[in-house]
């Protein structure tokens, strides 16, 4: 099978209309049904990856950047090792060692960037928005793996996914989500991974309670179609998935909450706690955790209902599934026309 | 350059402060000599206005740069800059070299910086700077966080007889935010503050000036909140005036979607309710004065992640347009237009200019208000084109310009 293929050809537009898309900027910009490919897409990776030879050859020639303008391990691997399973070459540029510290703009280092003819360019920056602002000044296809408080798609799609296989696993069918209460806990303020999550998991049905003091809590959350709950034991009242999120210190200017100490006894996820859940509930955390704060070991590292490390796995497939995608128009493969102009 | 032959300019309508009405306008040295029914000596320069609106030059209250090409496209003849130069406009000799620095066809009317380097913390030396030329007092882009300290400077300020232009927005609610808080700026992941933070520091700072018997000007006043407390301290007798700028009768903060940094304020757009809540405020007279708030920022300060970028818009192009589509929407009059738009803020900064009327200084403006143009960032006279209303269609241009009965350009 070649990754152009689609492992779900009949369900959704033919060829290239299936994901009109040059970049993955967000969540926001989707459709349902593209949201739903992407996550067919990430299954015949999900497949490779666990096989003993986990390599394709579908990206060979290409070069993928990864661009992190903002510090990150787990995200950077896990883009890093996407793109050479599909057989790119992948490099890294750290922010650190970058010229941006010498006081070069950021649309100076796009031009750059762009320069180097990359096909793919992975982008994670510490201001919403400025991801946007990169794509609109170069020719490839650019991948957004979190800016600043705004989206980081590709976690809500890998939270998607693994969300679909748990549940697979206990033999429920699930295309989309619907009926599922999903409880999203923590920093929702300054949290990317809580914003593009209420666009991913509402558009897939679910119903979504977000859970924070009010401090964290964004202003007119419930426009975005969620319920907001700073009560943790209602809003955990039933529900069917517990995704926990950490505090962000690092984006936090001023006190927002008094104690950490003070936190995990209104909002960590301790055993007693969770069992107001629904009765086979799942628990989720995009890492990393702060064990005893957010998160008690009690809870992740429960077998079977604790999805933290399938959400890893799930990641590398996921972020595979998008730079497959997003390079097919670039690779020529048939019926995926070039888009016409930048940022469509 | 004074004012050589007298002028005459005819069969326009005159913009008087009491209405419209048909008729000419005689200048002599620099003067307005004659309004309404004038026939024009034989030495005279006459110009025929064709039925153009002669209106006075726009007088513009709290603009951050001098841009002379963008203020004479606009039909501005005076402009009272913001304190917040680099240096900053805190001392006496700055006063002095700001004053002149137009002249002569633009009159720029340095606004004093109220504390030294405009911190907030010492006053600074006020009377001095208003014998240097200093038209009026302004606490920058910041509001001045110590009550204490505004107290000290309003009961200064009254006794000058100065007018004290401040910042309406409560810093400590503010601090680093962008946007104003709500759907937009919760999805855009934009950190924001609640439009309250504006309510607050009217609030306290009307209560100042009742205290201290000053004049107080907001320079702008944005939010509905803050709109009704201006009113009720008007109805009480308090010497407080509101301005606004036409980006906050004419958008909200649906404008800052998709990050466009073109949209970002200080203050930040704001919701369509506090939108519609200023243009009934201008419509019932509790806006006082509209100004353009010109800040033309290039792509170093604009093409920039959306919280990195400054806030601002190249506004003296565009701002006699605006104000026209509330005339034409019927919020007001001519005469009211340019009642806020010239007549208020030459009153506030006490200076002799901003209507047609006999003894006054002769800055006229000719005006078609019905010419049609495209509003477009890439050619602007301004020296930066960033304004939110790029590609629009607008209404109303300034077709000649006078300065002390002399032709700009």
């Amino acid at each position: 099978m070649t990754a152009a293929q689609s492992s779900a050809s009949g369900r959704y537009p033919a060829g290239g209309d299936a994901f009109p898309h040059r970049s993955l900027l967000g969540i926001a910009p989707l459709q349902t049904h593209e949201i739903l490919y992407l996550l067919d897409e990430a299954e015949q990776w999900v497949e490779l990856n666990r096989r003993s030879a986990k390599h394709a050859e579908a990206l060979a020639g290409l070069t993928i950047i990864n661009a992190f303008f903002e510090n990150s391990t787990r995200t950077l691997l896990s883009f890093e090792i996407a793109g050479k399973r599909l057989g790119a070459d992948v490099v890294n540029m750290h922010a650190a060692t970058s010229s941006i510290k010498k006081g070069e703009t950021l649309i100076d280092t796009a031009f750059t960037l762009n320069a180097m003819r990359a096909d793919g360019i992975v982008i994670r920056h510490g201001s919403s928005g400025a991801v946007a602002l990169i794509a609109d000044k170069v020719d490839c296809p650019v991948l957004n793996a979190g800016d600043g408080q705004h989206e980081h798609p590709t976690q809500a799609l890998l939270d998607a996914l693994t969300l679909r296989h748990a549940l697979r696993e206990r033999s429920q069918d699930c295309q989309d989500f619907n009926g599922l209460t999903v409880t999203i806990c923590g920093d929702i303020l300054h949290s990317r991974v809580a914003r593009s999550n209420i666009l991913c998991l509402t558009a897939l049905g679910a119903r979504v309670r977000v859970c924070a003091p009010p401090a964290l809590m964004p202003d007119a959350v419930e426009a975005m179609g969620v319920t907001a709950f700073h009560d943790f034991d209602a809003a955990l009242a039933g529900a069917d998935v517990v995704m926990m999120l950490r505090l962000q210190n690092e984006r936090m200017e001023g006190q927002f909450i008094p104690s950490p100490r003070e936190y995990r006894h209104l909002y960590g996820l301790t055993g007693s706690r969770f069992r107001r859940a629904a009765r086979d509930a799942l628990v989720m955390h995009p890492g990393p955790m702060n064990r005893g704060v957010e998160i008690d070991s009690e809870v992740a590292d429960l077998a079977g209902t604790s999805l933290i490390t399938r959400q890893v796995e799930m990641g590398v497939a996921i972020r595979m599934a998008c730079l497959d995608v997003l390079t097919r128009r670039t690779r020529g493969v048939p019926g995926w026309a070039r888009l016409a102009e930048r940022g469509a | 350059m004074k004012q050589q032959r007298p002028l005459t300019i005819t069969g326009g309508r005159l913009v008087l402060p009491d209405g419209v009405s048909e008729g000419a306008l005689r200048c002599v040295d620099g003067r307005i000599v004659a309004v309404g029914d004038v026939i024009p000596e034989v030495e005279d320069e006459v110009i025929a206005a064709r039925g153009q609106l002669i209106a006075p030059g726009l007088v513009d209250l709290g603009v951050f740069s001098v841009d002379k090409p963008a203020f004479h496209f606009g039909g501005i003849t005076r402009a009272a800059l913001m304190p917040d130069q680099s240096p900053p406009i805190d001392y006496p000799s700055r006063v002095q070299f700001t004053a002149y620095s137009g002249k002569p066809d633009l009159w720029v009317h340095p606004l004093a910086g109220a504390t030294v380097g405009l911190e907030g913390k010492a006053l600074a030396e006020l009377a001095l700077m208003r014998e240097a030329g200093a038209r009026g007092i302004a606490t920058g882009r910041r509001w001045i966080a110590d009550s204490g300290i505004m107290l000290r400077l309003l009961r200064y300020a009254a006794m000058l007889d100065m007018v004290v232009v401040t910042h309406a927005e409560d810093g400590g609610l503010a601090g680093q935010a962008v946007a104003t808080a709500g759907e937009m700026a919760t999805r855009l992941g934009l950190p924001s503050a609640p439009a309250e933070a504006e309510a607050l520091a009217v609030a306290r700072d009307i209560a100042l000036a009742e205290l201290s018997g000053a004049r107080l000007h907001f320079r702008q006043v944005t939010t509905a909140a803050a709109l009704d407390l201006v009113r009720a301290a008007k109805m009480r007798g308090v010497a407080v005036t509101a301005g606004v700028t036409p980006a906050h009768f004419m958008l909200s903060d649906l404008a800052i979607a998709d990050f466009r940094t073109f949209g970002r304020m200080s203050p930040p757009l704001r919701a369509e309710a506090d939108r519609r809540a200023v243009v009934e405020a201008i419509g019932d007279g509790t806006i006082d004065v509209i100004a353009s708030g010109h800040d033309p920022r290039g792509p170093e300060d604009k093409r920039l992640p959306f919280v990195d970028a400054e806030p601002g818009m190249a506004g003296a192009e565009t701002l006699l347009a605006m104000v026209l589509t509330l005339v034409r929407d019927g919020v007001i009059d001519l005469a009211r237009a340019f009642a806020l738009l010239a007549g208020n803020p030459a009153r506030l900064l006490d200076v002799a200019a901003g209507s047609l009327m006999v003894g006054l200084e002769a800055d006229i403006a000719l005006v078609d208000p019905e010419r049609p143009w495209i509003i477009d960032s890439n050619k602007m006279a301004a020296s930066a084109g960033n304004t939110p209303f790029d590609k629009q269609p607008a209404q109303g241009q300034v077709t000649g310009l006078f300065k002390g009965g002399v032709r700009v350009g």
